[in-house]
């Protein structure tokens, strides 16, 4: 079985639209949470975001192009051209068929669909927008990054909520692993933060109503933690074999060693209590990775700060770890991100590899007063430098869909 | 009148397309020579409508193959109207 690595990422995202400026506001326990600046109906009870700033979508994906897309695919093209760069992939000769786009979105353009039904209601059928569909549909991100890199191997999305990017690269390194392609780009892309989108997660009693405190909202594993807060952003990474990468002399950031996936077959929005979904699901990535719980130093958790999330998942790691749990590190950059939904886990994927290449674990910010029912390390408040063997990332959807990722150090 | 609506077309179109008003001649094909796709197309009859005050049918689609073609068929249609100025497509 080949070994599989990442040699390069980009993200868009609401702590810096470059994957290394956000890493860097990660690791200095920066918030990117503030007031919500679009207008919103005067009964809206939720007006804080994450939101991704200075964007510009016209450099990133050309201006003819922005009026033809949503908003998820202007960030996934200027994330996916920054990993492009970043990992040379366009001059590394590989033949265009073998080279994949497998993104993970979990709603797609439903700005675009409000604004639709909107002109629909107003004026009819004649005044739908012809761009209103390809801009809508959720694969609409992996087709437009195909093309950005002439990628003419397998392409598609995966919708999985929350977890949608960590099945894509999960699924990305079972195609490279099972020989379909040489190089896959991958990750995922999320915007849902408008009107709608933030009115429609607010019903479900899933964010966070903590807007006197923007910066504060978000509480992983904390006593107070009202839900997450609804962000945005997009993460791509270029996956390749390690013998092409060292071949070519590509940068490797880590490893991707591990996927495992599972279904709790039990309720659409909430969790299984006891973590047992989400444990599956962690102990098929160690099995997918060969790999003993033993050498694993840190969790990048799901940890959304929704009151069932942080219980369930710190039940599930014990459920894996069992006493080793009490010495891992783990810790939510949803605390300072948001909530990225489809393109969460692609961001956390950087985040891990990143803290593996640098020896440095990002914190739980406003871990104040830890619930009594989430007793492990969630590394509060401060980041923490250590030479990290095994890292993993948790990322579980709606409907109990689960997936973890195992990265290790090269 | 034709002037008039050849230039108020290339502004809209230039725009929408991203193109230079250099290219924008009444021999050009919007497909071939202005870089449009079928999409763009129907949705640069979707903006004529709004800046013109018109309802452009689907079968006069076919009008809009060419700049001359586009700007002829406007004007045969905005002579009608009472002024020739940009029109939201809500205020009529």
């Amino acid at each position: 079985m080949s070994t599989i690595v990442i040699t390069g990422m980009g993200a868009v995202t609401p702590l810096g639209n470059d994957a290394q400026s956000a890493f860097r506001a990660a690791v200095n326990g920066q918030s990117g949470i503030g007031p919500i600046a679009f207008e919103q109906h005067p009964d809206a009870r939720v007006r804080i975001g994450a939101a991704v700033k200075e964007f510009d979508a016209a450099a990133a994906i050309g201006k003819k192009e922005v009026h033809r897309h949503a908003r998820f695919t202007h960030l996934v093209v200027g994330a996916a051209k920054e990993a492009l760069t970043d990992s040379g992939l366009s001059g590394a000769g590989y033949e265009p068929g073998r080279v994949g786009c497998i993104l993970g979105v979990g709603m797609g353009g439903i700005d675009v669909i409000a604004q639709e039904v909107g002109a629909y209601d107003r004026s009819g059928p004649r005044k739908l927008s012809p761009f209103g569909i390809p801009a809508a549909i959720p694969n609409i991100a992996a087709g437009m990054v195909a093309i950005e890199a002439n990628a003419q191997g397998p392409c598609f999305c995966i919708a999985s909520a929350c977890a949608s990017a960590a099945h894509a690269i999960g699924e990305a390194l079972e195609s490279l692993r099972r020989g379909s392609t040489d190089a896959v780009i991958t990750g995922g892309a999320e915007s849902g933060l408008n009107q709608y989108g933030v009115a429609a997660f607010e019903r479900l009693g899933a964010l966070s109503k903590r807007n006197e405190d923007p910066a504060r909202a978000s509480r992983p594993f904390d006593r107070q933690r009202d839900g997450f807060v609804m962000g945005e952003g997009a993460a791509v990474l270029v996956l390749e074999t390690l013998e092409r990468a060292k071949r070519r002399g590509a940068k490797i950031y880590a490893e991707l060693a591990g996927y495992g996936s599972s279904s709790d077959a039990f309720h659409v929005t909430r969790p299984s209590e006891d973590g047992s979904g989400m444990a599956r699901a962690i102990s098929l990535a160690l099995q997918s990775a060969r790999q003993t719980p033993d050498e694993v130093d840190y969790i990048n958790a799901h940890g959304t700060a929704t009151p069932s999330n942080d219980v369930a998942e710190t039940r599930a790691i014990k459920t894996v770890f069992g006493a080793r749990a009490q010495s891992l590190w783990v810790s939510s950059t949803k605390s300072m991100v948001g909530h990225m939904l489809g393109a969460a886990a692609a961001f956390e994927t950087i985040v891990a590899a990143l803290a593996i290449s640098r020896g440095v674990v990002p914190p739980t910010i406003n871990l104040d007063e830890p619930d009594p029912q989430c007793d492990l390390d969630y590394v509060p408040h401060v980041a923490r430098e250590r030479q990290l063997r095994v890292v993993l990332n948790n990322s579980f959807g709606f409907g109990g869909q689960n997936a973890a990722l195992l990265l290790r150090r090269v | 009148m034709f002037d008039q609506v050849f230039a108020q077309l290339r502004t809209i179109v230039c725009e929408r397309l991203d193109i230079s008003p250099e290219i924008f001649t009444p021999d050009a094909s919007f497909i071939e020579q202005l870089g449009a796709d079928s999409l763009d197309v129907i949705d640069l009859v979707l903006l004529v409508e709004e800046q013109f005050g018109l309802q452009i049918p689907d079968e006069d689609y076919v009008h809009f193959a060419t700049v001359q073609q586009a700007v002829e068929y406007i004007s045969a249609r905005a002579s009608k109207m009472p002024a020739l100025t940009p029109v939201h497509a809500d205020a009529v």
